[in-house]
């Protein structure tokens, strides 16, 4: 009985090995030690936690069990003050216990290396602004693992500080506060080394994913939608990749500011809309990369302030109001190969002068032919339209927007250029649009 | 019967009447003449409630006109220049004031006939030539058996024909004690019509009388010269 | 009031008749039908057909408004000669003109609108809104061309004042409003702005749609201050008061005029 339980939870461990990207062989040999170990030589019996077990409470069977130990929590509810794991230990929920927080306390705090949580919901941490209350609380630890668990209406999620070496993988996050003071973080990280945070779902939090002060590390395949302020808040955390994450419909889009080397590749950023919504907002970034991004519907797709050297390559931005704004203070960016396509305003600067690189992009507000056929407009595109020059200046002026006297405006500019910055052009635009 | 009563009109500078005072009697027919401009038009609008006196009072049949419309359901009037809805038939603009004056039940429709208006009745007005609206104008003047008879330059534009049925109608409508009040310049064609004249210059009633008693003013053997002696003698 | 519908029905009749109305209609369809064709995004297209409306509907309106006066000045003699109340005759002419250019922005909008709309999610309200915009320009330009027409009895001065009019709302009053936002830059000028709007019936139109739109995000502060002015009940409902008082008040005082003018 025991040793079937066993052999049935290696199989998902081991599992999860593979889905981590061991290779093949590493894996069965894996696979074969540990069927060993289950079979026969138990080095340590797993400890079941159930109504129908020997542990009623986790907390109980934690102080039973040494490092190295599985603890097995059969579906329930537990109540239990904070959990506090201080062991190496598997903690695995089968048919998803649920640990809640009774809407006073943190759930789970970890404070030992190699810890595994999986399986659980979380809920109901309620709210304490100065123990920031967690569902799941990793501090100073390594090599954890928190994959597989539901978090609902938490204040925090999973919040890890001073961590290195730990995966956040394929957990689900939902929270229900609609005010943002009264509202945590989905997964934050707080002076953290090599993290992987990959394939969560993160929804109505403060923000989605936090990162601050965090080294290299990675953020993969994540959605974080309508959270209330940023799907992703990213601060000086130099040298880090996301990739292939979807954020949309969150209060003020995704913000990555004071940061170096970030690789930002094949996110989407969509219907980031409002008064104060960015797809991406960059504040102080440099030497980073954005590429084949989706912007989708964004108030103001990305915003670039005090950005220098940053390539924006292969990406897309579609109807939002303003695809790029570029500030003043932001230097040596290149943009090309993107497609600029129905934006109501492709670029807006606050600057008659501008040092950025615009080259090779499609625009669909480009109205310039291509006598020679090389693909390649023959006259420049100024993407900077008056109007929306003088609104960077002027934000009231807004309301003229779509009059026919603005039309006028731009058209006379257009044909005398005097106001808009002259170098921001793209020398070379491509007639057809980058599939 | 209509009493007008120092009747005055100005068009900014321009003093259209000056203190016209005049009485039509009940079944009179009174021939309005003078020059072009002395007001004749303006003193039929003034009747008409088309154009507001400037101060002196007009009163029909005891009625004080001051922006009352009902009284106008007596007058048939016929502009000196007709215009229509362009698009619409000559029926549709029969039974279009048929419709507006509502009040008549019975209509005169002998002009109609006499004119030979109906072969023109599914035409668009602005098919018509210019001879045709003005038959179309005398017809709707005549339509609603009015009592009084308000005729601009009733002959302009028609053919000699259609002119002689017309003076036909008006004696007729006289005959039938219409009061009729009408303007022309052509001075032979309708002046055998008259029994009273209002000899209008610059503003001014100059002559107000039968048409007897004109001539014999005048010592003019016709009404033609009677005029043309009072214009030149001023 | 049965006159007054004898009166608009004959008008519509006439009106309905004439090529001009037909070429009106058929403008309204092919920008619809080629707009959608072109475009998939419906606001995209609600926005282009917004301008047209905002810049078509009162030019056309005011100046058909100015001629069609003048030119049946006769008629309007032959009228008023009938038993009739001349402010019953204005209000007629009036309404004989405004439903058949209303009904001719609406069925030519509208038809593509169904036939091709249907690829399109529709937003019922947008539509409402825009439909709204196009019949009180209408109703609005209308009125103020005929308080020009019988104000002037000039034809050329009349048309050329119409014309002016036109402009001054389409295009100088923005051009105003933009030198006073630069003058006073370091002023909240939200507030005024949202004042100012309200005496230019085409920008406030203008405005009613845009920030039906999402491009109210763009704004930004100045998107929320407008927002929360036009786009709460209250602000609506003052708005179209306005609006509705840019179609009454030169309708009446024109009505006013109408009824002491001489003939």
């Amino acid at each position: 009985m025991l040793n079937q339980n066993g052999i049935k939870h290696y199989l998902k461990w081991s599992f999860c090995f593979l889905s981590e990207g061991l290779t093949k062989r590493r894996t069965v040999l894996l696979f074969i030690i540990g069927f060993l170990i289950s079979c026969g030589v138990n080095f340590s019996k797993p400890l079941l936690v159930g109504s129908n077990h020997n542990f009623k409470t986790i907390q109980s069977a934690l102080s039973s069990a040494k490092d190295g130990d599985t603890i097995f929590v059969y579906s329930g509810v537990y109540v239990e003050n904070t959990i506090l794991v201080n062991k190496a230990v598997k903690i695995i929920g089968i048919n998803r216990p649920i640990l809640s927080g009774d809407n006073k306390h943190e759930i789970m705090k970890i404070k030992s290396d190699n810890v595994l949580v999986r399986g659980f919901l979380f809920r109901d941490t309620g709210l304490n602004f100065i123990y920031d209350n967690a569902a799941i609380k990793l501090d100073s630890v390594k090599y954890c693992t928190i994959e597989e668990n539901k978090f609902i209406n938490n204040f925090f999620g999973i919040y890890l500080s001073r961590a290195s070496n730990c995966i956040v993988i394929n957990n689900e996050l939902e929270a229900f506060q609609t005010k943002e003071t009264y509202s945590g973080n989905g997964i934050h990280l707080w002076q953290c080394r090599e993290m992987t945070i990959k394939n969560n779902k993160i929804k109505g939090h403060r923000d989605g994913i936090y990162f601050e002060f965090v080294k290299r590390s990675e953020i993969e395949g994540n959605s974080s939608q309508s959270n209330l302020r940023y799907g992703l808040h990213f601060m000086f955390s130099d040298s880090c990749r996301y990739y292939n994450n979807y954020f949309t419909k969150n209060g003020a889009g995704v913000a990555v500011m004071f940061t170096k080397n970030v690789d930002m590749s094949n996110n989407i950023f969509e219907y980031n809309w409002g008064g104060a919504a960015y797809g991406l907002l960059l504040k102080d970034i440099s030497d980073s990369k954005i590429l084949r991004n989706q912007f989708i519907k964004n108030t103001c797709a990305i915003y670039f302030e005090g950005c220098n050297r940053v390539t924006t390559l292969e990406n897309n931005f579609l109807e939002n109001g303003t695809a790029i704004r570029l500030m003043a203070n932001s230097m040596d960016n290149l943009f090309t190969k993107n497609n600029f396509i129905g934006n109501s305003f492709d670029v807006n600067t606050n600057s008659t002068k501008s040092y950025n690189t615009f080259e090779s992009n499609y625009w669909s507000e480009y109205k310039g032919y291509d006598l020679n056929k090389d693909g390649i407009g023959d006259i420049p595109f100024r993407p900077v339209k008056l109007f929306s020059f003088i609104i960077e200046q002027n934000r009231p002026a807004l309301i003229l927007m779509r009059s026919l006297f603005v039309d006028i405006l731009n058209v006379a500019e257009n044909i005398f250029p005097s106001l808009t910055p002259k170098t921001l052009m793209d020398s070379k635009p491509k007639m057809t649009k980058y599939l | 019967m209509i009493t007008i009563d120092n009747l005055c009109k100005r068009f900014g500078s321009l003093e259209a009447l000056k203190n016209v005072s005049a009485e039509i009697k009940k079944g009179s027919i009174t021939y309005l003449v003078g020059p072009n401009a002395s007001g004749k038009t303006t003193l039929i609008k003034s009747i008409l409630g088309l154009v507001k006196p400037t101060s002196g009072t007009i009163i029909l049949d005891g009625e004080i006109l001051n922006g009352n419309f009902r009284y106008r359901e007596k007058i048939g009037y016929m502009p000196q220049i007709a215009s229509f809805p362009e698009n619409l038939t000559v029926e549709e603009i029969v039974n279009m004031i048929k419709n507006f004056r509502e009040s008549t039940k019975t209509y005169d429709e002998e002009l109609i006939d006499k004119l030979i208006l109906q072969k023109e009745f599914k035409k668009r007005l602005k098919n018509l030539s210019g001879g045709t609206r003005q038959k179309v104008n005398a017809c709707i003047a005549f339509l609603f058996n009015p009592d009084i008879l308000i005729l601009d330059e009733p002959t302009a534009g028609l053919d000699p024909v259609s002119s002689s049925i017309l003076k036909d109608k008006i004696l007729s409508e006289h005959k039938n004690g219409k009061t009729i009040i009408f303007t022309s310049h052509i001075l032979s064609e309708l002046e055998e019509l008259a029994e009273q004249v209002f000899f209008l210059l610059e503003g001014q009633i100059r002559f107000n009388g039968t048409k007897d008693k004109l001539i014999n003013f005048t010592e003019k053997q016709n009404l033609e010269r009677a005029i043309a002696s009072i214009m030149i003698g001023g | 009031m049965n006159i007054l519908f004898k009166i608009i029905r004959y008008q519509i009749h006439d009106i309905s008749r004439s090529k001009w109305l037909l070429f009106y209609t058929l403008f309204f369809f092919l920008i619809t039908y080629g707009l959608i064709s072109f475009s998939n995004d419906q606001s995209k297209v609600i926005l282009s057909l917004l301008n047209v409306a905002l810049i078509i509907i009162p030019l056309v309106s005011i100046i058909f408004g100015t001629v069609y006066l003048y030119n049946n000045k006769d008629y309007i003699v032959l009228i008023l000669s009938q038993p009739i109340k001349r402010k019953i005759l204005y209000l007629g002419l009036y309404l004989g003109l405004v439903i058949p250019l209303a009904f001719s922005f609406v069925i030519g909008t509208l038809i593509p609108l169904i036939i091709l709309g249907k690829n399109i999610p529709v937003q019922i309200m947008l539509i409402l809104f825009l439909f709204a915009a196009g019949l009180f320009q209408t109703s609005i330009f209308v009125s103020i061309s005929f308080l020009i027409a019988t104000w002037n009895e000039n034809k050329i001065l009349g048309l050329g004042l119409s014309i002016f009019t036109w402009l001054l709302f389409s295009v100088l009053y923005d051009g105003l409003l933009l030198l006073m936002i630069n003058i006073f830059q370091n002023y909240p000028l939200e507030k005024a702005l949202i004042g100012f709007s309200v005496f230019n019936p085409v920008d406030l139109a203008r405005i009613l749609v845009i920030l039906k739109l999402d491009v109210a995000a763009l704004m930004g502060y100045t998107g929320a201050v407008f927002q929360k002015f036009f786009n709460t009940n209250f602000g609506i409902v003052v708005s179209f008061l306005f609006l509705i008082g840019w179609t009454v008040i030169p309708l009446m005082i024109g009505k006013r005029k109408f009824s002491k003018k001489d003939f």
